[in-house]
């Protein structure tokens, strides 16, 4: 089976838990054995694994007729995009860009991230994908969030091949509520041209279908899951010491997060006992707030911010630590709590996270509860039985969570749609 | 001649209230008052009530033709007290017939037959002399909680005095052998065993109302046949149940009582009575040892211990329980020992439970089985805080064992001496009498402190323990 995956985000390159997603979920599907994946992205850097699937750049996919030699494409992108793709997409360019801000190989610059400018690099991947899908020979197109629906809508239209997308997250998870009119009409509009709608939750399909006003039949759950640690983190020394526990939150500190309610259930366990280190690992736009609020409740001693963790560093924190609370207020997934499960850190999680729907090892309180969310902290701290429960059980309970599987149920939603298209 | 021993138990859960971590220390009452009262208050009406009239009424008019025992907790009792005295009338006039039994059991309806043998003993005692207080009869037949067995508790149960026990006629127990006769314990053959037919006694109490049983409905004439058509020589048949459940696990509107009522007479058609178990101790013969070496119990499909200790932190919340538990045995400060039995209530370990079987379980106030564990842990720091206070810190546990055995050791050297007192006093009393000296009692005493200050040890510890 062919497919067209639409993407912002890949590996290494990753602003996000998209871009993770997106990678276990090809890699996933890859398994099986007659999966050919086509997976574009705005912006390739050149070192994405491209083993278990093929990578276009929308940078390096040509809208307006340049007449470009052989040499000039292998020396720009040769290591990781065939010259002859570039050709045979060049045959296929569809109307004059040329009014378009285009580079000399007829190619949209663009930038991979989230820029202020996002609704025209929006627009302009979409406008790019009509290319792609002109020349591609696929049998379902799939759209991973919201940036990329217009480019699966596109594709579905000029193709006329039918059209999945996977809702990683929604506006309503992102602002608590206050929903941007502009996103929320894009993703709307994707649903409803949508054949299928995956959400990574039983919490977002709720949303999609109350908030979007979707067909619950045509909305499905398809969970997330964690790709296996490599030897190398694995073997990355533990520490704990006996005297002295660590609790780790770890994530973007902003309102979405809850990282407030982190600090107040700190404050309460800090009464009672003090051999307790809390660190919020992670940088956002409330991160002055919580190092404000860690000292106005007089915590700052045992509270720590180290900052933005990157690539090895989070393991190392993992590896540390003896528990690890994610008190998100909304989280459509939240892969980081089986990431410490994983390293054997016993789990915190708050109810509205979708992760909380396929984990039974781990703790689960309301964001808001910081009495439980506390006592919870303080149990496994204090508690070794408790802890060591969590620990073992946890690692075996996440262990057992596959993308594999994951690949093989949008496998059965791919037939379905193809059957009823 | 073919016979039904019916028995019931009562027991009704002491609900702990949620405890965080920073009430450790300052609150020092753990029950939710509102919870018991609601939970307490439901099962009377809808079951105790009307299932004990209808035993009642059923004792009353069938005169000797119709028998029942009962087992409560004293936990229950004391629910009872409070919240439904009226249930404890109706016991009372059951017991007034004479017709009706009542067992022993622990307490708490706790563990501490598995960890902790003289607590264990006290405890029974404790229910024991409370089952005479209230209904005026000593139980003599020991059933443990949830009918938990083994063959070490049998031997308890016997240097306790105890004639005979129920426990669960568990398949992995009894093979190919029938639970219809008189076992004997493994350890101690003089201690009987009547063998729980679970397969009769979930027809009623866990089938009763089930509309998909392709037995269902469930006639007191038809459910007589089955017990008629067991082998002529399989005579005891050992129906257990927790009383709760005519009418609330099997709903009053399913017929239930109606069924109850019907049963004796369909029984005695058939040639079928109804005895106590004390009477079938009496009337009937062992026909083997049962091997039992590790617990049985009435719990899930599984009959063992899994339910409670099945995981690491059951296991943890019980050892630490009951490490406690000397020192409540030896405390005098009734709140203690008070609260020590209701955190021993069999159910704070099943809250805990992870066993995947135990789905749809009622969790109380618990949403998880970490959730019930941190709170029953809060609970416990606690509680070991002012059980800690009770004694001073620098007596550690060896010390504290070497006193509880120079206490327990104390009457036995009170009645030694009193014994060689009385010995001495006799030989004085001869040789006067040979010699026709009055002998003063002077000199007697004389002796007798001579043989009291070799035992310094024991006055030690009694002062210790006053100072406590």
């Amino acid at each position: 089976m062919k497919v067209l995956m639409f993407g912002w985000e890949f590996p290494p390159h990753i602003l996000g838990g998209l871009g993770t997603a997106s990678y276990g979920l090809t890699r996933g599907m890859s398994k099986q054995e007659d999966m050919e994946i086509t997976f574009c992205i705005p912006k390739p850097w050149g070192d994405e694994d491209q083993s278990f699937l093929r990578i276009i750049g929308m940078n390096n996919t040509p809208v307006a007729w340049r007449d470009v030699s052989w040499d000039t494409l292998q020396a720009r992108f040769g290591n990781y995009m065939d010259p002859q793709l570039y050709y045979d997409l060049r045959n296929h360019i569809y109307a004059d860009f040329n009014y378009l801000h285009t580079n000399d190989l007829g190619c949209i610059e663009f930038s991979g991230r989230y820029p202020d400018n996002l609704h025209e690099e929006i627009n302009n991947y979409s406008i790019v994908a009509g290319v792609i899908a002109r020349q591609q020979d696929f049998e379902i197109i799939h759209s991973h969030d919201w940036l990329t629906y217009p480019a699966g809508i596109h594709a579905k239209q000029v193709s006329g091949k039918p059209l999945v997308i996977h809702v990683h997250a929604t506006d309503f998870d992102r602002s608590r509520g206050n929903v941007n009119p502009t996103v929320y009409s894009i993703e709307k509009n994707g649903m409803d041209h949508a054949d299928h709608i995956m959400c990574v939750s039983e919490m977002t399909r709720q949303t999609v279908i109350h908030k979007y006003h979707q067909d619950p039949n045509k909305v499905s759950t398809v969970h997330n899951a964690v790709e296996p640690l490599p030897q190398s983190i694995l073997e990355l020394p533990e520490y704990h010491n006996p005297d002295e526990k660590i609790v780790t939150f770890l994530g973007r500190i902003t309102m979405q997060k809850g990282p407030e309610y982190f600090v107040e259930a700190a404050n309460m366990v800090l009464q009672r006992t003090r051999n307790i280190r809390f660190v919020m690992a992670g940088s956002g736009d409330m991160m002055d707030e919580m190092i404000r609020l860690a000292a106005v409740r007089g915590i700052a001693d045992r509270f720590h911010f180290p900052g933005f963790m990157k690539g090895d560093d989070v393991y190392k924190i993992f590896k540390r630590s003896d528990v690890y609370v994610m008190p998100s207020v909304s989280e459509p997934f939240g892969i980081s709590p089986l990431e410490a499960m994983q390293c054997s850190v016993p789990s915190i999680v708050s109810k509205q996270s979708g992760c909380a729907e396929i984990l039974d090892k781990c703790i689960k309180v309301d964001y808001w509860d910081i009495h439980a969310l506390a006592d919870a902290i303080y149990s496994v701290c204090m508690y070794p039985a408790l802890y060591t429960y969590l620990r073992e059980e946890g690692k075996t309970e996440v262990d057992g969570i596959t993308w594999e599987a994951v690949g093989r149920k949008v496998r059965d939603i791919y037939d379905r749609v193809i059957y009823n298209y | 001649m073919k016979t039904i021993c019916l028995y019931f138990e009562i027991h009704q859960a002491m609900h702990l209230k949620r405890y965080r971590f920073f009430d450790i220390g300052t609150d020092h009452y753990y029950y939710d008052n509102y919870a018991n009262d609601v939970a307490v208050t439901d099962v009377v009406n809808r079951s105790y009530v009307p299932a004990l009239q209808t035993l009642l009424n059923m004792v009353q008019t069938y005169g000797g033709g119709f028998k029942v025992a009962f087992s409560i907790s004293g936990v229950a009792i004391s629910q009872l007290e409070i919240y439904a005295p009226e249930v404890i009338d109706l016991l009372q006039e059951l017991a007034a017939t004479g017709h009706v039994e009542f067992l022993a059991e622990p307490f708490s309806h706790g563990l501490s037959s598995l960890t902790n043998e003289e607590f264990f003993k006290q405890e029974v005692t404790r229910q024991q002399e409370l089952m005479e207080r209230i209904f005026g009869q000593k139980p003599k037949v020991l059933r443990n909680s949830s009918l938990l067995y083994s063959d070490e508790i049998g031997l308890l149960a016997y240097d306790m005095g105890f004639k005979g026990m129920v426990t669960e006629g568990a398949k992995q127990i009894l093979g190919w052998k029938s639970p219809h006769y008189l076992y004997s314990c493994a350890l101690q053959p003089k201690l009987n065993l009547l063998m729980r037919d679970y397969k009769l006694s979930d027809d009623i109490c866990l089938r009763f109302n089930d509309s998909s049983w392709p037995e269902y409905p469930l006639t007191a004439s038809k459910y007589a046949d089955w017990i008629a058509q067991i082998p002529e020589d399989e005579e005891v048949i050992n129906i257990f149940m927790e009383l709760q459940s005519i009418g609330y696990y099997q709903p009053l509107g399913s017929g239930i009582l109606d069924f109850l009522r019907e049963l004796p007479a369909r029984c005695s058609e058939r040639g079928i009575r109804f005895a106590t178990p004390s009477e079938i101790l009496k009337n009937y013969k062992t026909v083997a040892p049962m091997p039992m070496p590790h617990p049985v119990t009435w719990n899930d499909e599984e009959r063992d211990t899994s339910s409670w200790l099945g995981n690491q932190l059951q296991r943890e919340a019980f050892n630490k329980l009951y490490i406690a538990a000397d020192r409540v045995r030896l405390c005098k400060d009734r709140r203690i020992k008070e609260d020590f039995d209701y955190l021993q209530g069999s159910i704070n370990f099943r809250y805990m439970n992870t066993k995947a079987t135990a789905v749809g379980f009622d969790r109380g106030i618990y949403e998880s089985a970490y959730d019930a564990f941190t709170n029953y842990m809060n609970i416990l720091a606690d509680f070991m805080k002012r059980v800690d206070a009770l004694f001073p810190e620098d007596v550690d546990a060896e010390e504290l064992n070497s006193l509880i055995m120079t206490i327990r050791n104390q009457d036995e050297e009170i009645n030694n001496l009193n014994a060689q007192l009385q010995t001495l006093r006799d030989a004085a009393a001869q040789a006067g009498e040979a010699a026709n000296i009055p002998v003063s009692d002077e000199k007697i005493k004389k002796t007798v402190r001579k043989t009291t200050s070799r035992k310094p040890a024991s006055s030690k510890a009694k002062d210790s323990t006053k100072k406590v």
